[in-house]
């Protein structure tokens, strides 16, 4: 196994999934966390134990079990904040998934609702994103572009599938630039300080899709300077169901509400309303109660282990991979291939085979979990000149004997399709 | 390892040869299918002459073997008969991909897209198999119709 200060024997037992037999007796190997992870036996009994015991409606019920829901909702964000080094709690809006953050903060500009400069939008005026985003990231801004008559630019992607910060791409009719911490398909960590600086000297602002970072990293808010970053719950061995966006004080008191309707509200006449101050003029109806509380878990969790020991383990395990795949005939590699900024996440083709064939023989002959296709970023895919990839992708929970596996899978997959 | 059934000989050996591949002149339709989970897709063409018989299908595309595959014996089985033969043969090859793995294929119908039946238990690759298929339906449909 592997000899980082991680004790990932005793970290699998943390998680029941991954002593579970599959069909016919394999043994489960998942190396699909990227696409979603698996939960540690705390997450799940704290939202069991919430769900049994303590729920009720948050911040309008006033009773017991009101105070302790909101009491254990609002912890979580207490949590969250401290995780992700939040200058203050009232700056971590919950939100179902990351797409909700990055939609809602896409929403703010162009809006007549918000008369901030810094948010006014409208031909001319300039969106900028990168060619290797998530569909989540791009979708967005191009019904923004839509709506507003801006343009979407986008900076473009090197052969190794590094960020290409050419000149030219901000302007100074740059609103906004957002791109991805980590690229969910090439694993790449890409420069924030770079992309900040070029957004800063154009007078636009800046978000992070963080969705692949701050499960994977000790990722803190204030030493990256962005102005919005966007992550998931599910990731980061959390439920489904609950997103995070943090975002800078001021500018979550200029931007306007979302969506509308309970709990955002200060007060309501028929023709007119005022708002709750942020984070919860964000957070319109019931939110999601016990899967904040669960990502409440999940940060305790992640927060025991110590996500520098997660990083050094993943790296490891990225270290052993590259090297592994290396050794495959026919396999590219579509990313990094070194340790050199760079997550463990690796994406690949096998020459002659369609991703598709590839995880459906590791899946159903070893029990390998994989993602397989664009993996929601089909332009990064087309810069590429493919249609898909087969993605491994680690977490904490992962052994380089799980590597093995794959490697062994792999060269199987070739025997078939020989 | 039910997958590896999925993957028969014959599905193997059209994905390695694929019979009629390529797109060809003359023809009276031309369709483009995708399937958007996975980015398969297809350009499919038709070309019908006297008495409704089919005279070429050919096509174009890039999937996995099951989509690939699903297209050659497509091009065999259309080859010299009727659009009302084939459709036929369309109808009974989508009730095996629907079937979940329950039904019954009859080969007499079917002959070597039989050995697609296996797929009917993989609900996320029946869309591959069905790609071509459901192209090819469109574009007939589209013919008679001009």
């Amino acid at each position: 196994m592997t000899s980082t200060s991680l004790d990932v024997e005793r970290i699998r037992k943390d998680f029941p999934v991954l002593s579970r037999e599959l069909p016919g007796g394999r043994p489960l190997v998942y190396l699909d966390s990227g696409n979603s992870s698996q939960k540690p036996t705390s997450v799940v009994e704290t939202m069991r134990e919430h769900l049994a015991m303590h729920y009720s409606n948050v911040g309008r019920a006033m009773h017991v079990l009101g105070s302790e829901s909101t009491e254990a909702y609002e912890s979580a964000r207490d949590k969250v904040a401290a995780f992700i080094g939040a200058p203050s709690r009232d700056e971590v809006v919950f939100t179902k998934n990351a797409s909700e953050a990055l939609n809602l903060v896409a929403y703010s500009f162009g809006n007549p609702a918000c008369a901030d400069p810094r948010f006014t939008l409208g031909p001319g005026d300039e969106i900028v994103i990168s060619e290797m985003e998530h569909h989540s990231n791009i979708v967005p801004w191009q019904m923004l572009a839509q709506r507003t008559g801006a343009t979407l630019k986008w900076f473009g992607v090197t052969d190794e599938g590094r960020l290409d910060l050419a000149d030219g791409v901000v302007t100074e009719r740059t609103k906004i630039v957002s791109v991805a911490h980590q690229s969910n398909v090439l694993g790449t960590v890409n420069p924030v300080a770079d992309v900040v600086a070029l957004a800063r000297r154009a007078g636009a602002l800046v978000l992070l899709d963080a969705s692949q970072s701050v499960p994977h990293h000790p990722v803190d808010m204030a030493a990256l300077d962005a102005d919005f970053v966007a992550f998931t719950g599910h990731k980061m061995v959390g439920p489904s169901g609950i997103g995070v966006l943090w975002a800078r004080g001021e500018l979550l008191e200029a931007m306007p509400p979302f969506l509308g309707g309970g709990e955002m509200i200060e007060a309501v006449w028929m023709d007119r309303s005022t708002y709750a101050p942020a984070p919860h003029k964000f957070e319109a109806g019931t939110p999601p109660i016990v899967e904040a509380i669960g990502l409440g878990a999940a940060v305790d969790y992640l927060t025991g282990i110590g996500m520098a020991a997660v990083e050094a383990h993943e790296r490891e395990l990225t270290a052993y991979a590259l090297d592994a795949l290396r050794e495959v005939p026919g396999l590219r590699l579509i990313g990094p291939d070194s340790l050199d900024l760079r997550g463990g996440t690796l994406a690949f083709t096998l020459e002659g085979i369609h991703p598709h064939d590839v995880g459906q023989i590791l899946d159903d002959r070893f029990g390998i979990a994989v993602r397989v296709g664009h993996h929601c970023a089909r332009p990064l895919h087309l810069r590429f000149g493919i249609p898909a990839t087969t993605r491994a992708s680690f977490y904490l929970y992962n052994t380089t004997g799980e590597v093995d596996a794959l490697v062994r899978g792999l060269h199987h997959v070739q025997k078939v399709f020989a | 390892m039910i997958g590896e059934s999925m993957y028969q000989e014959l599905i193997l050996e059209h994905y390695k040869h694929p019979q009629g591949r390529g797109l060809r002149e003359p023809y009276d339709t031309e369709v483009h299918h995708v399937n958007p989970t996975c980015g398969d897709e297809i350009t499919l063409r038709v070309k019908v002459g006297d008495a409704g018989r089919i005279e070429d299908v050919s096509y174009d595309g890039q999937g996995c073997s099951i989509s690939q595959a699903a297209a050659s014996v497509l091009h065999e089985l259309t080859a010299g008969s009727t659009v009302e033969e084939t459709l036929s043969v369309v109808d009974e090859f989508t009730r095996l991909m629907q079937g979940r793995g329950q039904v019954e294929a009859d080969e007499d119908v079917l002959g070597d897209a039989v050995a697609f039946a296996g797929v009917a238990k993989f609900p996320a690759r029946v869309k591959c198999a069905l790609l071509s298929w459901m192209a090819y339906k469109d574009a007939v449909v589209r013919s008679a119709a001009r």
